[in-house]
Formats: structure tokens, C-alpha cells, sequence
């Protein structure tokens, strides 16, 4: 346990090494406080409310009124969990395929290794969002966990090409030789020697990888192809489109709101990431 | 599988140059055609999916079809039949192997069926119709965020911690950083409605109605005109990336030996940095080049949707969004054919702008 908090204390005072990427830390923190622990606190109110339709922040509305007269707040406040949701179980997936099969392959070689790659070569050329448009035409989005399914399903080959890389490159250190030659097993290679070594790099894939889930997700959600009824930042950002409140003056708030909501926490994730890689990489830190 | 091609001229000397000269034109020639059978490959996987897409999916769209058009206009199913048939140009009586030829051969033949929205309008004719505004917009905005990010890349690299460098840095981070249909959306909320600069309602579309194609001045001001906001979201996004590439591909460039030499031997520092360093730092951005075809393409649908531009993007959103599967499918196929074609294309392109690449293969 104390092993533990000196170990975060550790990569906390790392972190802080770079004010950009620290400040974008801290506001990943933010967005998954806000997104998780907020609507215990913030009730969300429905109630259309004609007399306040389109009203500028108030201290009752922080972010004013929407078309209905309903709280642009209560809406951001709990417009983020499910979107979070979707884009950490996607990321989970596609980083566990892209580690597994990039390690095997790497490890493995010879047929298998051509056959996994010329797979990922092929997914890589299909462009990713349309395939994903026309998959959605088929398969009924409702369900939050098939989304993310689908979502990680489409987003390993990337990652799975870059993971192959570093595994290849590991192979060859000293230590790894000197595990095959106690003849310690593949498994145990992997697991034991190599994969503890690539955690750092796992955790900024996992990080990309969510940026690529919350920008597919809020894509097909703008286009209105996955029916969640439920308000999310991107159904926020589909009915002000497809209700023509984004060409309406007043709405500056109501579709502000969502669309900076996104907007900051990809921000924040990709200086988390550049964070990140001058933390595990000293040759870039001193950098900047 | 062919890194030994680099080794191999690596150890080689000046003596044998003449000698390695032919093994290696040879080496080229293969390399063009496993990169050509490659696409080739591509692009048979991505027409023999959409075929197994439209048949094998839950949501069999043919059935679906065929039920609609018996229990809304009660048409007896074995004439619903013939006319969802005839929609995807597909014998449906047949076997599922001998439909996927069938397939095959009207789409050698140029035909993919017609759509079940505007029935009797071919599938190819509505792509004929949109696809070049895509691939112009696309091609447009890729060539001008490349140069520009090339040229800012340079400049902050040569002036590394200056004021100049955080600044354009950070714009580029977060430019790249945000979804590209949310800075459209951005623009359309304060350059068209809230500061009202520009007029975004007759922006729309791919020309001005009645604007007949020609080679007038007005024609192309139409043509830009129309096209400003998709190239303008699509500069803005992509520069960014461009930028930072060529930046750490200049400072890595900056350290090499040869262009400490060419500092020794006195030659113009303008000379250096144009010749020596920012043709051999921008060599390897061509490689991204493919990656990013496919990207923008691949956002087409949104960008263009957002702006109501008439371009492939805009079909394939619309299609979907009204289950128009014939046409689903045949814009699906289009823009990942374009995407390969596109990458062959900038793979060929790199292999000419650098000689290493002729030797050593795929990697």
C-alpha cells in the first residue's frame, strides 16, 4: 500500500515536470470528477419551461436555457457519463487486442506474423469512419456496450502496428535473451519481462485510444445514427443541428456547452499524452 | 521480407556502384508490383465485404426490402422479389456463391445497382455526380496544408524556443487535438451566425444554381466559393499535424553530418536550409501522406453534411441515415477504392522523391 502512494506520488511530481501536459492531467481528473460524481449532486431537470426558452447564464442557470427552457448545466452535467463510458471500454478493448496480437505476432513470427500483418495492412487502408457509418446503417446502436464493442472492434490496427514494433525492438535486449536462455517460456517472457516495460507506452495507446473513440462516437451520434436517448454532449450537438438551433443567435450557449465540453477533454488527453511520453522518456525531458 | 535490400547498399562502396545498379532497378520494378498486387488485393477484400455486407448482415436490407414493399403495397412477393433483384442487380434465386458473381460482373460492366430512394437513377451516375467535388476539395486542402505546414514547420524549427515556436506549437496541438466536424461546427456558429462575416446559407452546396461548368473566371470563383468552408476546416485541422512532423523531422535533419559539411564548406545558410535540410526533412512526411488521405476522406462524411456540401461524404451520410443500401454500399466501396488508389499513388510518389526507398522496398 505505501509502495503504492510513493509510486503515484512519484509519477505526480513527473508529471509536473511539464505545465502543459500536468495542466491537461489535471483536467482529465476534472472531466471524469465532473462526469461521474456530478449528477449525484446536480438533479437533472426536464421539466420544459416555455417563459425561459433560450435565456442567457443566470446564477440559476449557470449556462442559461435551451429551446424547452431546461438547464443547459444539469444536461452538460450529465451528458458526459455515458460518452466516458463508451469511449473507456472501446479504448479497453482495442488496446487489449493491439497488445495481444502485437506481442504474439512479434514473438511468434514467421507465418502468422505475415498473415496478422497483412490483416492490420488491409484494415489500416479502410478508411475507419465510413466503414463504421455503414456498419451503424446495419446493426442497431441502442445499446451502449455494442457501440463500444464496435467501436473498439474497428480501432486496434494502429496501435496493434506500434505495439509489434516495441515488442520487436524489446526482443532483442539483454535481459529478454538472457530470460530465453533459462528457457523461462513464452509466456513468461511476455508477461514477466516484456509487457512490465511497455506499460508506460500501454498507458498513452489506451489514451490515444480514447480520443479515437469519443471522436467515432460523437461522429456517428452527430449524424444521428446511434439512437441513444439518453442526453449526451453529441446528442446535445445532433438535435441543436438538427433542429437549426446552431443558425439561430440565441443558441450561442446551448450549443457551446457540449461542443467545449469535447473539444477540452480531447485537448486535455493529447497534452496528457505528450505529458506522459516525456515523463517515461528522459531523453525528452529538458526539452522544454 | 526485403529489409536486406538496404543493408545491401548500405556495406556497398562507391567502388561497386556500377555493379549494384542492376540488381537494384530490378529490386524497384518489385517493388512496384507487390505495392500494385497489394492494392489490387485491397481492393477485391473491400468489394467481396460490401458484397457479404448487404447479404449476410442481421439487418438483411434485400429481405427487408422485399417485406416492406409486400406489406405496404401489397405487391405479391415473388414481384417484390424481382424488384429488389433488379435494385442490387443480383439473380436472388441463385446461390449465395453464383449471386457474388453476378456481383462481380455488373460491377465489371459499371454497374452497382440503382438506389431504392430515386428509383431508376444508377448507383454510378450519383457518383459521377459527387465524387469529384470531394476529390477536388480533399486534393485542394491536402496540398496547401502540406505546403503550409512544411513551411511553418521549418521556420519554427529554425527558431526553436522562440515566442513564435509556443505559440504556433500550441495553436497546432489544439488545432489537431479538437474533432474536425466540431471546428466545423464552430465556424458555422461564429463566422456564419453569430458575427455573421460569412454568408453560409449560400455557401452551400457544390455550385450556385444555374452555374453552368466552364472555363470562366466566374465559374471558378463559384467553384471556390462553394468549397471555402470544407477547405478551410479541412487546412485548419490538418496543418497543425504537418507542422509538428516537420518540425522534428527539420531538428533531426539539422544534426545530420552532411549538412554539418555543407556549413564547412561555406556554403549559403540559405542554400543549406532550403536544399540540404528541407528537401531531406520533408522526404519522410511523404510516407504520412497516405495516412492522411484516407483520414480526410474518411471525415468527409461529417464535414461535408455540416456544410452542406455536395460532395461523396454527403451521399454516404445521407444514404445511410435513409437506408439506401444500394447506394451504401456503392459509395462505401468508391471512397475505399479512392483511398487505396491514393495511397498507391503517394507511395509511388515518395519511391521517386527518394531514392533509398527504390532500395529498400515496402518498409
Amino acid at each position: 500500500m505505501k509502495d503504492l502512494f510513493g509510486g503515484i506520488f512519484q509519477i505526480l511530481k513527473l508529471l509536473s515536470r511539464n505545465r502543459v501536459g500536468f495542466l491537461g492531467f489535471l483536467m482529465v481528473v476534472f472531466f471524469i470528477l465532473f462526469s461521474y460524481i456530478g449528477p449525484y449532486f446536480i438533479p437533472l431537470d426536464t421539466s420544459a419551461d416555455i417563459g425561459m426558452i433560450y435565456h442567457p447564464p443566470s446564477l440559476a442557470h449557470p449556462l442559461g436555457t435551451d429551446h424547452q427552457g431546461r438547464d443547459i448545466f444539469s444536461q452538460i452535467v450529465h451528458g458526459g457519463r455515458e460518452l466516458l463510458t463508451v469511449a473507456f471500454i472501446a479504448a479497453a478493448i482495442s488496446t487489449f487486442i493491439a497488445i495481444t496480437f502485437g506481442s504474439l505476432t512479434a514473438f511468434a513470427g514467421g507465418l502468422f506474423d505475415s498473415l496478422i500483418m497483412s490483416v492490420t495492412d488491409l484494415f489500416l487502408t479502410i478508411p475507419r469512419f465510413p466503414l463504421l457509418l455503414v456498419l451503424a446503417g446495419f446493426i442497431k446502436l441502442n445499446n451502449p456496450i455494442f457501440l463500444s464493442l464496435l467501436l473498439g472492434l474497428l480501432a486496434w490496427p494502429t496501435l496493434l502496428r506500434a505495439v509489434r514494433a516495441q515488442v520487436l525492438s524489446l526482443k532483442q535486449r539483454d535481459y529478454v535473451e538472457a530470460a530465453r536462455a533459462l528457457d523461462l517460456g513464452t509466456a513468461h517472457i511476455l508477461f514477466a519481462e516484456v509487457l512490465p516495460n511497455m506499460m508506460t507506452y500501454i498507458i498513452i495507446s489506451f489514451t490515444l485510444a480514447v480520443t479515437y473513440a469519443i471522436y467515432d462516437q460523437v461522429g456517428l451520434v452527430l449524424l444521428g445514427l446511434v439512437p441513444l436517448a439518453t442526453n449526451n454532449w453529441g446528442v446535445m450537438i445532433n438535435l441543436a443541428w438538427v433542429r437549426g438551433a446552431i443558425f439561430f443567435k440565441d443558441s450561442l450557449w446551448y450549443i457551446l456547452s457540449p461542443v467545449a465540453m469535447i473539444a477540452l477533454f480531447q485537448l486535455s488527453l493529447v497534452s496528457l499524452t505528450r505529458s506522459l511520453e516525456e515523463v517515461f522518456n528522459p531523453r525528452l525531458r529538458g526539452s522544454h | 521480407m526485403s529489409r536486406t535490400g538496404v543493408s545491401g547498399t548500405a556495406t556497398g562502396g562507391a567502388s561497386n556502384f556500377v555493379v549494384k545498379l542492376r540488381p537494384a532497378r530490378r529490386r524497384y520494378s518489385t517493388y512496384l508490383l507487390r505495392r500494385l498486387g497489394k492494392a489490387i488485393i485491397t481492393i477485391f477484400v473491400i468489394i467481396s465485404l460490401t458484397f457479404f455486407l448487404i447479404r449476410l448482415m442481421p439487418g438483411n436490407p434485400v429481405q427487408i426490402y422485399i417485406n416492406q414493399l409486400v406489406a405496404q403495397y401489397g405487391i405479391p412477393y415473388e414481384d417484390a422479389k424481382n424488384q429488389a433483384a433488379a435494385l442490387f442487380s443480383i439473380d436472388l434465386d441463385a446461390p449465395l456463391y453464383l449471386q457474388y458473381f453476378d456481383f462481380l460482373g455488373a460491377l465489371i460492366r459499371g454497374d452497382l445497382g440503382e438506389s431504392f430512394l430515386s428509383k431508376g437513377t444508377p448507383v454510378v451516375s450519383i457518383i459521377k455526380k459527387f465524387l469529384p467535388w470531394t476529390l477536388f476539395s480533399v486534393g485542394i486542402s491536402l496540398c496547401i496544408s502540406f505546403m503550409l505546414g512544411v513551411f511553418l514547420g521549418m521556420m519554427i524549427a529554425y527558431r526553436r524556443e522562440s515566442m513564435m515556436d509556443h505559440v504556433l506549437t500550441g495553436i497546432a496541438s489544439a488545432f489537431s487535438s479538437i474533432p474536425n466536424y466540431l471546428i466545423a461546427i464552430l465556424i458555422v456558429v461564429f463566422l456564419g451566425v453569430q458575427w455573421g462575416i460569412l454568408p453560409i446559407h449560400s455557401m452551400r452546396g457544390s455550385l450556385s444554381p444555374g452555374m453552368k461548368p466552364s472555363f470562366s473566371l466566374a465559374f471558378i470563383k463559384d467553384v471556390l466559393f462553394h468549397a471555402f468552408l470544407p477547405i478551410l476546416t479541412y487546412v485548419l485541422t490538418t496543418t497543425g499535424g504537418w507542422m509538428l512532423a516537420m518540425k522534428g523531422s527539420t531538428l533531426s535533419t539539422m544534426e545530420e553530418d552532411y549538412v554539418t559539411v555543407a556549413h564547412a564548406r561555406g556554403l549559403k545558410t540559405g542554400r543549406i536550409t532550403t536544399a540540404y535540410v528541407g528537401r531531406n526533412a520533408s522526404l519522410p512526411l511523404f510516407t504520412q501522406l497516405a495516412v492522411s488521405i484516407g483520414f480526410i476522406v474518411g471525415g468527409s462524411a461529417l464535414i461535408e453534411s455540416i456544410f452542406v456540401y455536395q460532395g461523396i461524404g454527403a451521399v454516404l451520410a445521407n444514404s445511410i441515415a435513409q437506408r439506401d443500401y444500394p447506394v451504401m454500399q456503392g459509395v462505401f466501396m468508391i471512397i475505399t477504392m479512392s483511398v487505396v488508389v491514393a495511397n498507391l499513388l503517394a507511395d509511388f510518389l515518395y519511391s521517386k522523391l527518394d531514392p533509398r526507398i527504390q532500395l529498400g522496398g515496402g518498409e
